[in-house]
């Protein structure tokens, strides 16, 4: 193997992993990844790259992974089974590794009614928990779905996403040990705000053991303004932001709510490197990658190990 | 039952215009369940296209027939002495009625007047909802009886998505999230280890087939 995942060494070693999101454009300009990547680049360990989340249309997941791996980035493939069957996922994961991508991240993918495509047919030939083994068993077993050998296995460090936010709570945990079980080494939390739920959704992850299988990196998304903090809590499906979080930011003029929210998320993060069995923070600054070296900064998480 | 909807009066005016001697055909089965296609609304459909023509002056006839089941052909034979006198069959049948008549009088023009959506049960009066994808591999009995394929909008098998909040659904927050009614059930039966189980990739081959699907079984050959 020619590449290793930065990801899994970083975690391996004991080290507290930052990872970022980069969100592909809506157009073929390669320069937009790669400005994306330059401003990420040294301050993070790894770069997620969105499927066309919320159905939007987009530049692809693996092509914008190539243009970063090629800046020197570590990227980590994001994949949902909306789009592809699994001719086509077991395709592109092959793809992803003969590109020098090391990384992956299985998901199911938001509705398709969300996105710019409402009347696509949402495929859902399989679920993220069973594209989870089906990456593991190509990578560790050789073998596609239907058991016949790869002449050259994937090499991918295999990541799943969690949500401690979403419903029935109760279930969430054993939800998360399914997906442990299936096969994933690291998992990537939905934004975290209501930091007393989150502890108590990790309080359940270590009383079963699953913070011991797997690395857990808790999910920041810095807050633009009170605005955005209202439509995230109201609009986006699964979030979860505490009415004390909206006021906070609403209790500041508009041109210092950037400021703020850079401030929640630090607190955040220090609060998540207290709590045990988180392993590392995901940052999706959307639509506002100059905030990640700031916020990595500010954090005390710079500079990177590797 | 399967459901379905009676398309708008100006696509069926649309496509009868050309013909002057129409047979609005109903069905009494699935469709006369769930107030679609029965007598009654042969009876509406056919007064309804009739007034029309008398406003815009034009000269149309139209009759009316309810067959007891129309994907049958003991049943669908009672059109056989007729159908000549008709230039169009209008039928208000699912889209099995509509291609079994069409399978058995292939020189007659038949038009579906209705858009059959979904197998499912009558949840209340004037509620239907949607509970089978006849995928050809019933796993309900692992499910507590609720369908993920149709009742969850990603068809999960091991579910809930992230977007499940407060018992609904991310994709319509008027529907409940199936696998909060799974997840309930079990709970209650004190079954919830069931879904500690990865299910494996369905078997899709069983609901797409190599096309249309057939059962064919010798023991019911006359």
């Amino acid at each position: 193997m020619k590449y290793e995942s930065r990801l899994k060494k970083v975690l391996a070693a004991g080290h507290f992993a930052v990872t970022a999101e980069c969100g592909p454009p809506k157009g073929a300009e390669p320069a937009v990844i790669r400005r994306k990547g330059r401003i990420l680049k040294g301050f993070v360990d790894s770069v997620n790259v969105t499927d066309n989340q919320t159905g939007v249309v987009r530049l692809s997941s693996l092509a914008a992974c190539a243009l970063l791996k090629k800046e020197g980035l570590d990227p980590v493939f994001q994949m949902v089974t909306r789009d592809r069957n699994r001719i086509a996922l077991q395709s592109d994961i092959l793809g992803a590794s003969a590109l020098g991508i090391r990384n992956i991240l299985c998901l199911s993918g938001d509705h398709q009614s969300f996105g710019n495509q409402a009347q696509a047919k949402g495929v859902f030939d399989i679920d993220s928990i069973q594209l989870i083994q089906t990456v593991r068993q190509m990578r560790d077993e050789g073998k596609v779905l239907g058991g016949e050998p790869l002449s050259e296995p994937p090499h991918l460090f295999i990541g799943a996403a969690a949500n401690p936010f979403a419903d029935p709570f109760a279930y969430r945990v054993i939800r998360l040990g399914k997906k442990v079980a299936a096969g994933a080494e690291f998992i990537q939390t939905q934004c975290i705000y209501n930091l007393a739920r989150f502890k108590e959704w990790m309080k359940r992850v270590r009383d079963r053991g699953i913070d011991e299988k797997v690395y857990i990196l808790g999910g920041i998304t810095p807050l633009k303004s009170a605005r955005m903090a209202e439509y995230m809590s109201k609009q986006v499906a699964g979030m979860d932001v505490p009415e004390e979080i909206i006021n906070r930011m609403k209790s500041v003029p508009a041109d210092k709510q950037r400021q703020e929210g850079l401030k929640i998320a630090i607190e955040t993060i220090e609060a998540l490197r207290q709590i045990k069995g988180v392993h590392g923070v995901h940052i999706m600054a959307i639509e506002w990658e100059e905030a990640v070296p700031q916020l990595v900064g500010l954090a005390g998480l710079y500079p990177r190990p590797y | 039952m399967i459901t379905g909807e009676r398309k708008p009066l100006s696509e069926i005016k649309e496509m009868v215009a050309p013909f002057k001697k129409i047979l609005v055909v109903g069905c009494g089965t699935c469709v006369a369940e769930c107030a679609s296609g029965g007598e009654k609304e042969v009876g509406l459909l056919a007064s309804a296209l009739r007034m029309d023509a008398r406003m815009e002056g034009r000269k149309v006839d139209i009759k009316e027939l309810t067959l007891d089941r129309q994907c049958v052909f003991e049943f669908i034979d009672q059109l056989t002495d007729l159908i000549d006198q008709y230039d169009a069959i209008l039928s208000l049948g699912c889209g099995a009625g509509v291609q079994a008549v069409a399978e058995i009088f292939p020189e007659a023009v038949i038009l579906p007047a209705l858009n059959t959506t979904f197998i499912g049960e009558t949840k209340e009066a004037g509620l239907w909802i949607e509970n089978c994808r006849a995928c050809g591999d019933c796993k309900l009995g692992v499910f507590a009886a609720v369908c993920p394929i149709t009742r969850c909008a990603k068809g999960l098998f091991n579910g809930p998505c992230g977007g499940s909040k407060d018992g609904k659904c991310e994709a319509d927050a008027n529907t409940p999230c199936a696998w909060q009614l799974i997840i309930d059930r079990l709970d209650k039966r004190g079954q919830l280890d069931l879904l500690q189980k990865i299910y494996p990739p369905a078997d899709w081959s069983r609901q797409q087939g190599k096309g249309p699907r057939k059962i064919h079984r010798e023991d019911q050959e006359i």
